[in-house]
């Protein structure tokens, strides 16, 4: 049968903040285990919580920008189970009265925009990070616990059922990922954690109303598991319905080896959070003028840059749209463009070379080893004709090892194009001479057989030879 | 409301805690009790009354975003019943 696919995502992001959401450890990334902890993180008895203002900032910014009302009056509960990542034995978190509700936002999906509403947006903790001591959770005897991410403030995005197939999901977690790092709230480094994503994902007739069984996905730590996954997920799920049989209400865990999702058996029963107004955190009362003013100060989000770059410098909306789909990445084109770059090369060098040498370092470009400068540099060489677009290639590829500037690379190697006519000539006249088949076939109506001669002259020259010029010189010889 | 050993053995597995047969009985009398005295409240008319979300009239008690000193890893460690290598050591936790 053929079902609809119903998915909603709970979007974990931790905030870049210096010190946790509710004590003055530091929320270092990578720092030695059980180094950021205190008796507040540690939940050691009679400590006294207090909420980071940064938390609060950060959370009414991601609100706005995802088109949230931000409630006037918030407060934090205590969300109750046993699991040894919360030393509490609660997360502090937000269960009536999040932060921000209501929102939504527009992705695009083969050409067309859907809105994905937004249920949510409440801060919370983090929990600390687990090692287990066997090959698998069920496998190990015993885990050891790093309590340094206890206490990282967190915002949880939740999104309504409003997703309906593995690349919306796609399509929305790359947009909300943007929107953080535009908003500069957030690294959103996935491969950290800093940016995590559980999908709960069910099926029902087409048709039907009524929402099928959902099973929730965790452990989606890259696009690409969150894209395979939910894909996984719903053929599991088709399977057991069509052959008649029901979707167990339940949480897996997808294995990314293996390509499959796993359901999680924890010992604690069925889950009952017993969620308590927490006691040591006082309301959050959100004067709307805060708010008026933090959406009057919104940096220029991802949809409004690449109107901007479409506008200002003729990209078309599909280029546009990829280099702005990166905070990093954009600012690497305006910087480029503003080192007077012209915009449409360097859009089709960021998509090209660069790019490819980013994805097979597997690195982004914040650490891309040639600057938006020293690419402008190459980009104008070319412009003055010092050097072939072909030629521009090895020595971006020598920049990238090397980290010299593009004008260093064409001396030292000698790759200054050859303009010079009379120099070209006497390639021409040799390759010609000794190639007497190939100038036959030419003129014997082969077109094809130019190519082969071209070739013998940029190997001569060790493709220095100015590309035009040859074409021109040979085609009059011939 | 009434309450059973069956509500009390849940409450006593969702605390860590491990009773017997007559301390469940003896603890089902006894909250049933507290419960039942704090019923009252339940008669009161209370439409027109915003729920409580904190005790204290306070609102937006913050901290600037500072980090301090942590603890010490040893100090950090020194309650463990169980540490391995810097971390805390605890027990097996799924169902294998």
């Amino acid at each position: 049968m053929d079902y609809e696919i119903v998915i909603g995502l709970e979007i974990h992001t931790e905030l870049k903040t210096n010190s946790k959401i509710f004590c003055g450890c530091s929320t270092k990334f990578g720092s030695e285990q059980n180094t950021n902890v205190c008796p507040v993180c540690l939940g050691l008895p009679g400590v006294l919580p207090v909420i980071n203002e940064k938390v609060v900032e950060f959370a009414i910014k991601a609100g706005v920008a995802l088109n949230c009302e931000i409630l006037p009056f918030s407060k934090f509960d205590r969300k109750n189970y046993y699991y040894p990542d919360l030393p509490k034995n609660f997360q502090t978190s937000q269960y009536d009265l999040p932060i921000a509700v209501n929102g939504h936002l527009d992705i695009e999906v083969n050409g067309e925009t859907k809105r994905i509403n937004i249920t949510r947006i409440h801060m919370e903790e983090d929990a600390g990070k687990l090692v287990h001591s066997g090959a698998t959770i069920s496998s190990s005897d015993s885990a050891l616990v790093d309590y340094n991410r206890t206490g990282v403030p967190l915002l949880e995005i939740v999104s309504e059922p409003d997703i309906r197939s593995a690349e919306e999901a796609r399509a929305y977690l790359e947009k909300v990922k943007a929107i953080l790092e535009y908003l500069d709230v957030s690294d959103c480094k996935m491969e950290e954690g800093s940016l995590r994503c559980d999908a709960n994902i069910s099926l029902r007739p087409h048709g039907q109303a009524a929402l099928g069984t959902k099973a929730e996905i965790k452990n989606l730590n890259s696009f690409r598991s969150v894209q395979r996954g939910i894909e996984y997920e719903v053929i599991r799920q088709e399977e057991i319905l069509d052959d008649g049989g029901r979707v167990i209400q339940e949480t897996r865990t997808w294995d990314e080896n293996k390509g499959i999702t796993a359901s999680m058996r924890s010992k604690e029963q069925a889950h009952d959070y017993r969620y308590l107004p927490e006691p040591d955190l006082v309301p959050i009362v959100v004067d709307p003028a805060r708010v008026a003013e933090i959406r009057a100060n919104l940096p220029e989000l991802p949809d409004a840059r690449r109107q901007r770059l479409m506008n200002d410098y003729g990209l078309s909306e599909y280029d546009a749209g990829i280099i702005t789909s990166s905070k990093a990445v954009a600012d690497y084109f305006d910087q480029s463009v503003q080192n007077n770059g012209d915009a449409k090369v360097v859009a089709n060098w960021l998509m090209g070379e660069v790019s490819k040498h980013l994805n097979s370092e597997g690195i982004t470009i914040l650490d891309c080893p040639v600057s938006p400068k020293q690419l402008t540099e190459l980009l104008a060489l070319i412009e003055k004709g010092t050097i072939s677009n072909k030629i521009a290639k090895t020595v971006f590829e020598e920049m990238w090892t090397s980290r010299k500037d593009a004008e260093v690379i064409v001396k030292e190697k000698g790759l200054v194009q050859i303009s010079d006519s009379s120099e070209i000539v006497a390639i021409v006249e040799s390759v010609i001479a000794a190639n007497p088949q190939s100038v036959a076939d030419f003129k014997a109506g082969k077109d094809k057989a130019i190519g082969f001669l071209v070739g013998q002259i940029m190997k001569q020259t060790k493709g220095r030879a100015n590309p035009d010029m040859v074409n021109t010189l040979l085609r009059e010889r011939l | 409301m009434k309450i059973t050993c069956k509500d009390v053995a849940n409450v006593a597995l969702l605390s860590r805690l491990e009773f017997s047969e007559s301390e469940l009985e003896t603890f089902t009398g006894q909250m049933d009790a507290i419960l039942e005295y704090a019923d009252v409240l339940n008669k009161l008319n209370v439409d027109n009354v915003q729920p409580t979300a904190h005790v204290l009239p306070l609102k937006n008690v913050m901290r600037a975003d500072e980090a301090k000193p942590s603890l010490s890893r040893e100090l950090a460690l020194s309650n463990a019943p169980e540490q391995e290598d810097g971390y805390f050591k605890v027990p097996k936790i799924m169902e294998g």
